[in-house]
């Protein structure tokens, strides 16, 4: 049953990955912005057309 | 024009997404104003990245503010060819451009940006909104890592809470809590560190702030979770102790947020109502202060406040920067130097190139500068009583910690320290009036009733004292009927006195000047303006005098009988004729009169004739007192006198031109503009001549308002009360009190702010 102990270390050293991982994207500066990305994300691709200029 | 550019680039889809899209679009724009773009030295302080064949540029595009201005800039790749891509930052309002060198040049994209409607914002040091973004990461950080940890510590004693019979083998059992205690020590020296170093501050300048309850119950939970887990006694609350620090950073997070967008609404989309006169194809008219662009020519009025900083390009500059550096010593200045805002013109008309564009915030900072602050600081209930609560918590938690150590309860005495300490939280009574009134300014400032600071919402709503000045006030400019008895004028003479006449921003000189419609003269010299009197200059070696009775002719007996204004002119040494000026009272003067009358004394000043004397007592009442005749200086003394012997607060009511000294001695000096400049710095607040007839509902709305941080604040109080009878007893769990107090404080900024909006639509604001 002592195994559970390294269960306990493995998964704070992979849940410690995962806060890595946040740090790092707020340091890149990938939760500035949080207007754009959900309005982004609806905006319809047009059908392209040729239009004379 | 925008619509023909959307629907040729098959765009359409704009005007779908947002009720209101984009706010109003400029004209095209002059042909050489980015010309200064096809420098290469300059462009290059604006380009981030180039190779030659692509160039990154980033604007600052301070316009956009919904999802389709979103839509169309990261569309604008369709509307010039030569862009690749585009990509906005929302929150930092900027926008990211990559575009073909060979196709296009970064002056065509600003141009293009610009004929959408989003001029970049071109400031060749770095400007950028991004200083508020270090401080909230370094939050984020804390947040992400207190998160982490209290979660993991909570699932690290999950085997305790759940072992059956409470057998749980010692080696895991102590394994698990030196990782407990390995997981709480990043957030009690990182996350909670800003607790610690608050409080620590205060405590250096011998004052209790609030983080000081805060850092000790953190403090005080570590500590003894520490000595439970080495003596074994217990397996202490560090979970308690990392979800305090993680729901009060969240906490925080939520309140920083919600402040930003009530001050962006104030700097970036209420603007001072006041309009200069910028030379528009040819001819001067008057442009609210927020459409000057750089490179407009302005024109100034003798007394005039210069808005943004500007070379002098045009007439003889005197500028008072009393307003801004406390020096009333006028600056001399020349063709070809720099003129800054916030200076006063005292000289005649002048002509001016703008250099920057108005900054709103720094007008307001000036307007709120000790200079010209009455000492009137009123130290409010909420103010003291908040200084005191630290010391109160603190008692209370003393108390209910002896009682219960005297008991012998030992649990229940660490658990009512900590959550009592938790839980008292004073941030509601310092948040609500704050946010209240911020939510009030913004309302109001969209009704065009624009209030210097917050302060002046409380000292509206204890007025009981109106007084109004006459001429330009209850009168307006417009639709005057104006009537000239004397020689008659030669087209020289009008021309002379229109020259004059333009030099005044004064209200009867602009409908003199009207009537006349001669094109004025340009030469004049040693102009001189006498408040409350007249105008002299000497124009084509002539001395022109224009203004009262008095002013022009010592000896000319006054006609009392005489209804409405007379402007007399005389030229050297001839009175030529006097122009008789039927006053015009404001639309809906007589209904606010009426409105006001049951619930404030009324007076009228004016520094005319009594002529009217009949009429306005009709409208006013047997009991408001009529002032005639006033000085500047009367005006001011009578204000006194009401402070003084009648007790009264005062609201003055005046056109901020020559009352600026009545206006600074009244409790609340508001200046009434008709889309001119004339801005004095000694109102407290600045209300648009349109919005007059609303009077009423603007004084009743600030009554509301002080109500609304009333109910919160006793709200607040219930809150805390509450919250302290279960903490006191020892049965409020420490997590249960951490999530309470960000609660709360949440809850009382959704009331005000819902009670507020409330009182707007009653008061019919919205």
């Amino acid at each position: 049953m002592s195994i559970i102990i390294l269960i306990a270390a493995a998964s704070i050293l992979i849940a410690g990955g995962f806060l890595m991982a946040f740090l790092w994207g707020v340091k890149d500066g990938q939760f500035d912005d949080d207007y754009s990305p959900p309005n982004r994300i609806l905006f319809d691709d047009t059908i392209k057309t040729k239009i004379k200029k | 024009m925008v619509y023909e550019i959307l629907n040729q680039n098959e765009l359409c889809t704009y005007y779908d997404l947002n009720q209101n899209p984009g706010i109003a679009q400029k004209n095209s724009v002059r042909a050489d104003k980015f010309a200064f773009l096809d420098d290469p030295s300059i462009a290059q302080k604006l380009i981030s990245f180039t190779d030659g064949k692509q160039t990154q540029v980033s604007f600052y595009l301070p316009q956009m503010h919904c999802s389709s201005c979103l839509w169309l800039l990261e569309n604008v790749h369709k509307i010039n060819r030569g862009i690749i891509s585009s990509r906005v930052n929302f929150s930092q309002k900027e926008s990211f451009i990559v575009f073909d060198n060979g196709v296009t040049s970064i002056r065509e994209v600003v141009e293009t940006l610009t004929a959408i409607g989003y001029e970049p914002h071109i400031s060749l040091q770095d400007v950028s909104a991004s200083k508020a973004n270090k401080g909230s990461k370094e939050r984020l950080y804390k947040i992400g890592v207190s998160g982490f940890c209290f979660a993991n510590i909570m699932m690290m004693s999950f085997p305790e809470y759940f072992s059956i019979g409470g057998y749980l083998e010692k080696e895991i059992g102590s394994a698990l809590h030196y990782f407990i205690v390995a997981l709480s020590l990043p957030v009690l020296f990182y996350c909670a560190s800003e607790f610690f170093i608050t409080a620590w501050k205060g405590l250096k300048n011998k004052f209790l702030n609030i983080d000081l309850p805060i850092a000790l119950a953190i403090a005080i939970t570590f500590f003894r979770s520490l000595y439970e887990l080495i003596s074994g006694t217990g397996s202490g609350y560090l979970d308690s102790m990392s979800g305090i620090v993680f729901f009060m950073l969240v906490g925080r997070l939520v309140q920083d947020r919600t402040y930003r967008s009530i001050s962006f609404d104030r700097d970036f989309k209420s603007f001072f109502p006041i309009a200069v006169n910028v030379l528009r194809d040819g001819a001067f008219m008057p442009v609210a202060v927020e459409k000057i662009n750089v490179n407009d020519v302005i024109q100034i009025h003798a007394n005039e406040l210069i808005p943004v900083d500007a070379i002098l390009s045009k007439g003889t500059a005197e500028i008072d920067y009393s307003f801004v550096s406390g020096e009333s010593i006028p600056v001399a200045t020349n063709i070809g130097e720099i003129v800054y805002a916030g200076g006063k013109q005292l000289g005649a008309n002048i002509e001016l190139v703008v250099v920057k564009e108005v900054s709103q915030s720094y007008l307001t900072n000036l307007w709120n500068k000790d200079v010209f602050k009455n000492e009137k600081q009123s130290v409010s209930v909420i103010h003291s009583l908040s200084k005191y609560f630290t010391a109160i918590v603190f008692v209370i938690g003393g108390i209910a910690g002896l009682y219960w150590f005297l008991q012998g309860q030992q649990l229940l005495m660490w658990n009512a320290l900590t959550t009592i300490l938790i839980v008292a939280c004073p941030c509601a009574l310092l948040l609500s009036s704050t946010f209240t009134n911020g939510n009030i300014l913004r309302i109001l400032s969209k009704n065009q009733f624009y209030l210097r600071h917050p302060d002046v919402i409380e000292d509206l709503s204890k007025i009981d004292h109106i007084v109004f000045d006459k001429t330009g006030t209850l009168t307006q400019s417009k639709k005057v009927k104006v009537s000239y008895e004397g020689l008659p004028l030669s087209s020289e003479q009008k021309e002379i006195i229109a020259a004059l006449l333009q030099q005044s921003s004064h209200p009867l000189s602009k409908i003199v000047f009207e009537y006349l419609d001669t094109a004025p003269q340009d030469s004049i010299s040693s102009f001189k303006n006498v408040i409350g009197k007249g105008i002299e200059a000497w124009v084509n070696d002539m001395h022109v005098k224009i203004g009262s009775a008095q002013f022009v002719q010592q000896d000319v007996v006054k006609d009392k009988n005489r209804i409405g204004s007379s402007v007399y002119v005389k030229i050297d040494e001839e009175v030529l004729g006097v122009f008789r000026i039927v006053n015009n009272y404001r639309l809906g003067f007589a209904d606010v009169i009426k409105n006001l009358k049951s619930r404030y004394q009324l007076s009228v000043l004016s520094g005319d004739n009594s002529s009217e004397a009949n009429y306005l007592q009709g409208v006013l009442g047997k009991d408001s007192e009529l002032l005639f005749n006033q000085h500047p200086e009367e005006k001011l003394e009578y204000i006194q006198h009401l402070q003084s012997s009648k007790g009264n607060r005062v609201l003055m009511i005046g056109d901020g031109l020559n009352d600026a000294g009545a206006l600074k001695q009244s409790n609340v000096g508001v200046a009434i503009t008709e889309r001119t400049n004339n801005f004095s710095p000694a109102s407290d607040g600045i209300l648009d001549a349109s919005q007059f007839s609303r009077l009423g509902d603007f004084l009743a709305f600030a009554k509301a308002g002080q109500t609304i941080i009333m109910i919160s604040f006793v709200l607040s109080i219930f809150y805390n009360i509450f919250g302290l009878y279960f903490a006191v007893q020892g049965s409020l769990s420490p997590l249960i009190a951490a999530i309470l107090m960000p609660t709360s404080s949440l809850s009382i900024i959704l009331i005000t702010y819902g009670l507020s909006e409330y009182a707007g639509k009653r008061h019919r604001l919205q």
